[in-house]
């Protein structure tokens, strides 16, 4: 259980995937214009990584090492994590059109989200349980969240504010990210696995 | 003449004007996640390099036989086979570098830059072209990863070179006290920030 809740507590904000682990820079960079955008982003990644960090657990522990195939780990995670999303984007629209609807046009999106590949991958390499694997795969989604979505609650109030030409678009994202980051880094060393 | 413009066009353009890292903000996360030292950007970026290339080359000669509906999953998995070829290589030659690189070894195969080349550039263009453009757009992104890793490696260290202790050459006296930011993650950020202001500043002065 003590294990559970630093996993919870360092990915989130210990380890932010994106701040701190620099994973899935790009939907952060891309996404993070609107809040609306970011909102809709960040529920479509929690589902898709949670699910993502499972699905690719049991394959990897029960599949690939029994019958000595870790060398296809990449080329599996990879269709998995494609045909996952295809999966969730199908199911969505016959069950939940309203759901659909919000997280539609971010789902293709996802597949190269690295942050996805990267939790499916860490979680092997950590030597996670599967208990463990799942509430990683969660707080990492939320850690990605929590980033996206400050950075958009920033970025909406950044687009009225008069800056040098030279740092207009991606130059002052990228330097007020690291100053988020910044305020991240308060919290390192507070926990470790 | 004309022939040979193609393929200097082709080169160049993955260098200057359309550069991943600073014209498409593509394939981030490892321009961010392994630039604390010059060895450890340029070792990514000719991995990327590698994977990219053959990929651009192999997409390029079976594009006939690909069907389009399918064309994204089949060309992740010729990416995903290269990444795993070159992620077995680093492992056996270069096991220093592998395990400073870690998890963004197995990442290439999510880089956009990779994937997009696939798609914009090898899929409908001629086999040498595809070549071509990969070496191009490969330096453009190893020459990124080189430019950010430098700055971050000398203010944030104060070395060259490192980290293995035989071959870093400490640039100033012992006096010296690094940046010790722009070797954390908020100095990538930072770093990459400024550097893009003044290249926005280069290419808008040049009209490149």
């Amino acid at each position: 259980m003590e294990r559970v809740l630093s996993i919870i507590f360092i990915y989130i904000l210990v380890e932010n995937f994106v701040l701190h682990r620099f994973f899935g820079i790009c939907p952060f960079l891309g996404v993070s214009r609107k809040m609306e955008t970011a909102v809709g982003m960040s529920m479509a990644v929690v589902f898709v990584m949670t699910m993502a960090t499972l699905v690719t657990w049991l394959l990897y522990s029960f599949v690939l090492i029994p019958y000595n195939l870790e060398y296809l780990q990449i080329v599996t995670f990879i269709l998995v994590i494609a045909s996952l999303v295809q999966l969730v984007e199908i199911t969505l629209r016959k069950i939940s059109p309203t759901l659909y609807q919000g997280l539609g046009i971010f789902l293709p999106l996802i597949t190269t989200n690295c942050a996805i590949m990267a939790v499916a991958l860490l979680a092997v390499r950590e030597e996670f349980t599967l208990v463990e694997a799942v509430v990683f795969g969660v707080a990492a989604s939320l850690g990605f969240s929590l980033a996206l979505i400050l950075m958009a609650g920033i970025r909406e109030r950044l687009e009225m504010a008069k800056l040098p030409e030279a740092l207009e678009g991606s130059a002052i994202t990228l330097i007020t990210a690291g100053i988020l980051s910044l305020a991240f880094l308060g919290f390192s060393g507070m926990l470790s696995l | 003449m004309k022939e040979s413009n193609v393929y200097v066009q082709d080169l160049s353009r993955g260098i200057i004007k359309e550069n991943p890292v600073f014209r498409l903000l593509l394939g981030m996360c490892p321009v961010l996640g392994v630039t604390a030292f010059l060895i450890n950007g340029l070792g990514m970026g000719l991995a990327a390099t590698a994977v990219l290339i053959a990929s651009n080359v192999v997409v390029a000669s079976l594009k006939n036989f690909i069907p389009a509906q399918v064309r994204i999953p089949v060309f992740i998995v010729i990416i995903a086979t290269f990444v795993t070829i070159i992620e077995m290589i680093l492992q056996a030659f270069q096991p220093a570098l592998y395990d400073a690189l870690g998890v963004f070894v197995p990442l290439i195969v999510v880089n956009c830059m990779i994937l997009g080349r696939a798609e914009a550039f090898a899929s409908k263009k001629p086999i040498l072209r595809s070549l071509v453009d990969g070496i191009g757009v490969g330096i453009g992104f190893t020459l990124a990863l080189g430019i950010l890793s430098l700055v971050r490696e000398v203010l944030g260290q104060g070395t060259i070179l490192g980290p293995e202790p035989e071959n870093t050459i400490h640039l100033f006296g012992e006096a010296f006290e690094p940046m010790g930011l722009f070797a954390q993650p908020p100095g990538a950020f930072i770093a990459l920030g400024l550097l893009l202001a003044i290249t926005n500043i280069i290419f808008k002065k040049y009209n490149l």
